[in-house]
């Protein structure tokens, strides 16, 4: 018998019809989260051909992207960005009351950005097929599952259908060998990886991440990493299921309970990579070698280490790329004055990425006239985090906390910086005015964005995080 | 499903050279409030025609150039990384596109495009260089016999689309009907993990 991997096996178990010369697999979905930005219009596409969703009970809606994360005024009204933006909030809860989906309202003490939810309530667990109208679904591969970013057409068809025509992806293994060094995180590990295969370098695959460095992260850091899959052009990336994942899960509202949990842990232990399973593509990765990360240009594999330089630009792109940012190769990143921080989105915003910051943040002040937001990943995380106190942390260090929500990661809810700015962000794109228009932004670890808000430039995070 | 049927296209292109392309550009995020899909092609590029204070960009590339004889798009490579979103093939169907030719096109957005009457085509190294260096050539795109050619410049190419997408270009096949013609397997499946 053919060696597997842990995708091989994810597929074949999804497999309705499978696929042919010409037509692609059609493939079961197991978990369809949706949220405000991307399912109108998959909506609309149903009630045109009087379609109803078929499987309620395996559809989540969540709203963040659109949504305000500053309170609601004296009268009880939202600060929304625009009008449309409240429809489109309006739209989703009329569309879930509708077919009769379950949706985390506002107020709902389970709501947050989609992919810190899913998660977070147990409903994405190993084993699993999932996605949403998101690129960044990849997050949910951290639990062993195949989850993918799907467009509105094929949100569409999971509703009417619960499956996606789809060929199988080419596979990657990426192995990080050896151990991380002290300060040194998640967040590291994607931008090392995707500074050393491109920003295309995971196009057609679906990776698997290995080796030492992986195992060591707690489920956090490794939904960090899968989060940044698609920044290297890969729809999914996955993390083999194991004692980490269990004991996270254990407990969570729409985790097995009792017997079933005992089977479903004995079947999660069979979803690893078996010896000798092929792969299209086997990357490397040094973890040993890997610093504190930023990022430079305007892609995500302009990436490297916050205690060197940017690397001289040589092509026209590169070179208008550092025009843009005002980052120019052979000076040292400590060097460039930060306007901003923002600290959230589905990349970085949970509880663990919190106690980061919040470390540096302790006893100390964000730099005179910088502005900071920290915006936790959903309601649970907000309040671990404020039964903790590290909201006064952050309140105490000049920092905002804020609402939940997506915030300036897509910068679509208000929340964004002002033309010029550079903003040291946690979140996954450093894409030309991706945080409002004409914002260089700067991406990097949790602990390395608080650092940079304390001096006000770009910083080295671990003489803060070695300090006791 | 509301495109044309694609037929044989003859256009001139539209030349953007730069390498990664995202959908943040394509169609910045603030456009995407909207709950239709409809009329998003005046938010096409938008901060690359408009400036901050959405004055018109002299040095803009869209410029004086007429949407309906330049329908080509052609772009460096890792065009439409980023986001999912499918405002972007809709933005650029709607702004006047019937096909990309990149070297390299990113999946999602490849995918997104083929259900919207836009063509992702995806040409040799070659020919990439030749179209990039060459912005306003007139092409012809045939997608029955995957073949892309520039008139006046005797270069030609070939481009493979995934079949079942093909199909649906151009013999107006529905995925969504071709997935529920498969419910009794679909049901046989949910049976049988039940």
């Amino acid at each position: 018998m053919t060696a597997k991997s842990l995708f091989d096996k994810l597929w074949e178990r999804h497999v309705v019809v499978p696929e042919a010369e010409d037509s692609p697999a059609v493939l079961y979905i197991d978990l369809h989260l949706i949220h405000e930005v991307t399912s109108p219009q998959a909506f609309t596409a149903l009630a045109e051909r009087g379609l109803k969703v078929r499987r309620p009970d395996l559809t989540l809606g969540t709203l963040d992207h659109s949504t305000p994360t500053l309170p609601a005024n004296a009268k009880g009204e939202l600060p929304y960005a625009t009008p449309e933006a409240k429809a489109q909030v309006e739209q989703l809860r009329k569309n879930c009351e509708e077919h009769g989906v379950m949706l985390l309202d506002l107020g709902d003490p389970r709501r947050g950005i989609v992919h810190v939810v899913g998660p977070e309530l147990g409903a994405t667990q190993p084993g699993k097929t999932i996605v949403c109208g998101d690129s960044h679904t990849s997050t949910h591969g951290a639990f062993g599952a195949l989850a993918f970013g799907i467009g509105t057409t094929e949100v569409g068809h999971v509703l009417a259908t619960q499956c996606v025509l789809q060929r199988k992806p080419k596979s990657m293994r990426v192995t990080f060998e050896g151990k991380l060094q002290p300060g040194v995180g998640a967040k590291d590990m994607a931008l090392a990886m995707i500074a050393q295969i491109g920003a295309d370098g995971g196009q057609g695959y679906a990776i698997e991440f290995a080796g030492e460095a992986v195992r060591g992260l707690s489920m956090d850091g490794r939904m960090t990493l899968c989060n940044m899959s698609i920044e290297a052009g890969a729809r999914s990336g996955m993390v083999a299921p194991d004692e980490t994942t269990f004991e996270w899960l254990k407990g969570r509202d729409f985790s097995p309970k009792g017997e079933a949990w005992d089977a479903a842990v004995a079947d999660w232990r069979s979803l690893t990579t078996e010896e000798g399973a092929h792969f299209d593509k086997e990357v490397v990765v040094d973890a040993a070698a890997i610093h504190p990360m930023v990022t430079y240009g305007v892609s995500p594999d302009a990436a490297a280490p916050v205690d060197g330089e940017a690397p001289m630009a040589s092509t026209e792109v590169e070179r208008s790329a550092a025009e843009y940012m005002r980052i120019n190769g052979g000076k040292p990143f400590h060097d460039t004055a930060v306007d901003r921080v923002f600290i959230g989105s589905c990349t970085n915003s949970r509880l663990s990425d919190l106690r980061e910051a919040a470390k540096v943040f302790a006893g100390r002040h964000v730099k005179n006239g910088l502005i900071a937001l920290v915006v936790p990943g959903s309601e649970a995380v907000r309040r671990a985090a404020e039964e903790e106190g590290l909201d006064r942390i952050f309140i105490d260090a000049g920092a905002e906390w804020r609402e939940p929500g997506c915030s300036m990661c897509i910068a679509m809810n208000g929340d964004q910086g002002a033309p010029g700015e550079l903003v040291v962000s946690t979140s996954n794109r450093n894409f030309v005015g991706r945080q409002g228009k004409g914002v260089r932004t700067v991406l990097a670890s949790p602990a390395t964005a608080a650092a940079s808000a304390i001096e006000g430039r770009i910083a080295d995070p671990r003489p803060y995080l070695s300090a006791v | 499903m509301s495109f044309e049927p694609f037929e044989i296209l003859r256009s001139r292109t539209i030349v953007l050279p730069q390498k990664n392309i995202d959908t943040d550009q394509i169609i910045p995020a603030r456009f995407l409030t909207t709950t239709s899909r409809k009329g998003l092609g005046k938010a096409a590029f938008y901060d690359w025609r408009y400036d901050v204070d959405g004055r018109p960009r002299n040095s803009s590339i869209f410029n004086g150039v007429d949407p309906d004889t330049h329908r080509i798009l052609v772009a460096g490579s890792n065009f439409g990384c980023g986001s999912s979103r499918e405002h972007a093939p809709w933005a650029l169907y709607d702004f006047g596109f019937r096909a990309v030719i990149s070297s390299d096109i990113a999946d999602i957005f490849k995918s997104n495009a083929l259900k919207n009457g836009l063509l992702p085509i995806e040409v040799d190294d070659e020919t990439h260089e030749y179209l990039l260096s060459h912005p306003g050539a007139e092409v012809v795109v045939d997608l029955e016999k995957e073949l892309v050619g520039v008139l006046g410049g005797g270069k030609s190419a070939t481009f493979k689309v995934e079949a079942f997408a093909r199909r649906c270009l151009l013999d107006g096949v529905d995925p969504l009907g071709h997935i529920m013609n498969q419910t009794d397997a679909i049901k046989a499946y949910e049976e049988a993990r039940a």
